[in-house]
């Protein structure tokens, strides 16, 4: 991570400008750009179906609310759960990979034939289930207690916690097979001899060496998370209303086209903000791997 | 001989105990298969039942007693390990019980209904996500640095990138609404298959593509491959008959989260273009608390999946005999 090397390449690569900027912007528009709008925006309006104009970019939806201001806050929920899912899904998927590559042997083939069984059944299929069932008993857990912010949220962060939890499985992988590389490295052999815990070297020697695999990885979770949201807010199991996110805008707008009036406008600026993101996030990811692990 | 096929002959040898040891290894998948099933029917039970709100709960509030009779006849009366026992016992008749939604229609015939639109689906975007990913890869590789491997490659990072639920609300706008040229949904013939079988399968296309590029790569480096080559084999041959063999392995190994995937994906898809299969009654078994319903589709696909992990597994170690399936 420190070569200097790698910076200037970073610094050169085209890829990662272009893609960087995009998010960047995208990131910077979602986050503070509602607040720019006047507060109506977000207000039902009778100018239902508006299509676009100076006053409303992205035209307005069925309850006449403005759909520019729709399709940033929906960036941000997405945004939001893609990127604390993804810090789960880190959390689980490099613990789970430095043990299983550290202890190696039978318990590390164990616990990848797990990882394998894993990824061939439909996780998304049971946590749906999963996810379900959750969210009521939060619901009643929190109205119970009072928290009126965790009744209203309580589906974002059960998604949060769910997708965190079915997307680890690539993580694990990788970081076990550094883990395997670099544990017979002389530093290791060393810092055993000086008689150091197995958990100082995990988190001392190992750790600070995956550093450059687990960035480029998380920016590969991130629009996998974001995807799997919007995957079950678009079936209307996601996030609900009134919030809203890239998915369920999307949904939204599948439902509304129709081949007797054009309402292609909400149709069409979630499915563009939702492929630039993605297509920014995945771009990304592919060039820092290609620059920071060319063996990956 | 050809040098390739000597690889794997000789290294794996004759092995008169194979039959013996494949028949082992199936039987050992089938019981994990029935522990699996066990684990899975347990756990989607349990999480119906367990969680707030009954399956029979609806705006107006039904009379005490009628509540009872219906709760009777769908066996949901009772204590809940009497209710589990009992479930058990239908399933292993065969019999996945009656939909608490769709009243007096059983799981069974719904499936009986709706699995083959989800498999005709499946089966199609399987062959194409294979076949099309395959064929990708391999020229990508031969025509490696060349522009039509960047385009291949930029294609195949646009197609992972898009989500199905982009990809198909927008392309019945472009192909249906605008352009006419296939019917928005519904299921009823071939064009009706053709634009959720590309949507479906566009983002494993491009995966596969990744993948067999990759590989395709590395195998024509190796040794036979030149070998090959000096012996003036013509590259066509090589090519198809010998690298691709060895190539092909990581992209079956993919087969089975493929169609994981698949099964997964198909559930928007059939959304998105109205298609009446499984995934349909999946979603809303979920949303009306029909606990039979979606354990008989939890049931169903998760048989499905181990099945064919095991086929794929059978035909890995077909194609590549330096691995046995115990190893």
């Amino acid at each position: 991570m420190a070569d200097p090397l790698v910076w200037q390449r970073l610094r050169r690569s085209r890829a990662v400008a272009i893609c960087g900027s995009t998010l960047a912007l995208l990131t910077l528009a979602a986050v503070v750009g509602p607040w720019f709008f006047p507060a109506s925006y977000a207000e039902p309006s009778p100018l239902q179906y508006a299509s676009p104009s100076w006053a409303h970019p992205f035209g307005t939806d069925l309850n006449g609310r403005d759909l520019f201001y729709r399709v940033l806050t929906g960036a941000r929920v997405s945004l939001l759960v893609g990127v604390c899912g993804a810090a789960v899904s880190l959390f689980i998927g490099t613990a789970y990979g430095l043990i299983a590559g550290y202890l190696g042997g039978r318990a590390d083939a164990a616990m990848m034939r797990l990882v394998d069984i894993l990824y061939s059944i439909p996780r998304l299929i049971f946590i749906l289930v999963l996810i379900n069932a959750f969210n009521r008993q939060l619901q009643s857990f929190a109205a119970a207690r009072g928290w009126q912010g965790l009744v209203d949220y309580s589906s974002i962060v059960i998604l949060v916690l769910a997708l965190g939890i079915i997307e680890w499985l690539t993580m694990a992988r990788i970081v076990r097979g550094q883990v395997l590389a670099l544990k017979t490295r002389p530093f290791v052999a060393a810092a055993r001899a000086l008689g150091q815990s197995h958990i100082r070297i995990l988190t001392r020697h190992l750790l600070p060496n995956l550093v450059g695999v687990i960035l480029i990885y998380l920016t590969l979770t991130i629009p996998a998370v974001i995807i799997d949201e919007s995957f079950l807010s678009f079936l209307g199991l996601g996030i609900q209303a009134p919030h809203a996110s890239l998915g369920s805008l999307l949904s939204d707008g599948a439902s509304a086209i129709n081949p007797v009036r054009n309402l292609s406008w909400l149709l069409i600026f979630p499915a563009l903000t939702m492929a630039t993101l993605l297509l920014a996030l995945n771009f990304l990811g592919d060039a820092l791997r290609d620059i920071l692990d060319p063996r990956g | 001989m050809a040098p390739a096929r000597a690889l794997w002959q000789d290294a794996a040898g004759p092995r008169p105990l194979e039959n013996h040891t494949m028949l082992a290894t199936l039987l050992r998948r089938l019981a994990a298969l029935v522990v699996v099933l066990f684990c899975v029917v347990s756990a989607t039970f349990l999480l119906v039942r367990l969680s707030p709100g009954g399956p029979f709960d609806s705006e107006r509030k039904i009379p005490a007693a009628i509540e009872r009779q219906l709760l009777a006849k769908y066996k949901l009366d009772g204590p809940l390990w009497q209710q589990y026992t009992g479930y058990l016992g239908d399933l292993l008749h065969g019999d996945l019980r009656l939909s608490t939604k769709y009243r007096n229609r059983s799981v069974n015939e719904i499936l009986a209904q709706t699995l083959p639109v989800t498999l005709a689906l499946g089966s199609a975007a399987f062959l194409v996500a294979t076949l099309a990913g395959v064929w990708l890869g391999a020229y990508a590789a031969t025509r490696r640095g060349h522009w039509g491997d960047t385009a291949a490659m930029l294609t195949a990072l646009l197609a992972i990138s898009l989500p199905s639920f982009v990809l198909g609300p927008l392309s019945i706008l472009i192909f249906a609404l605008w352009l006419g040229w296939l019917p928005v949904g519904g299921w009823d013939g071939f064009s009706h298959l053709v634009l959720p079988t590309l949507v479906l399968a566009a983002p494993y296309v491009a995966s596969i593509a990744r993948l067999m590029r990759g590989s395709m790569l590395e195998t024509l480096g190796q040794d036979f491959v030149r070998t090959a080559r000096a012996k003036g084999l013509g590259e066509r041959t090589i090519l198809y008959k010998h690298a691709l063999r060895i190539a092909i392995l990581p992209v079956v190994s993919y087969l089975g989260p493929l169609a994981a995937n698949l099964l997964t994906g198909s559930i928007v898809v059939e959304t998105i273009f109205n298609i009446p299969g499984a995934g349909g009654f999946f979603v809303n078994s979920i949303l009306n608390r029909d606990g039979f319903l979606l354990g008989g589709v939890v049931i169903v696909y998760c048989v499905l999946l181990v099945l064919f992990n095991l086929v794929v597994d059978l035909a890995y170690t077909a194609l590549d005999r330096r691995i046995s399936l115990d190893g």
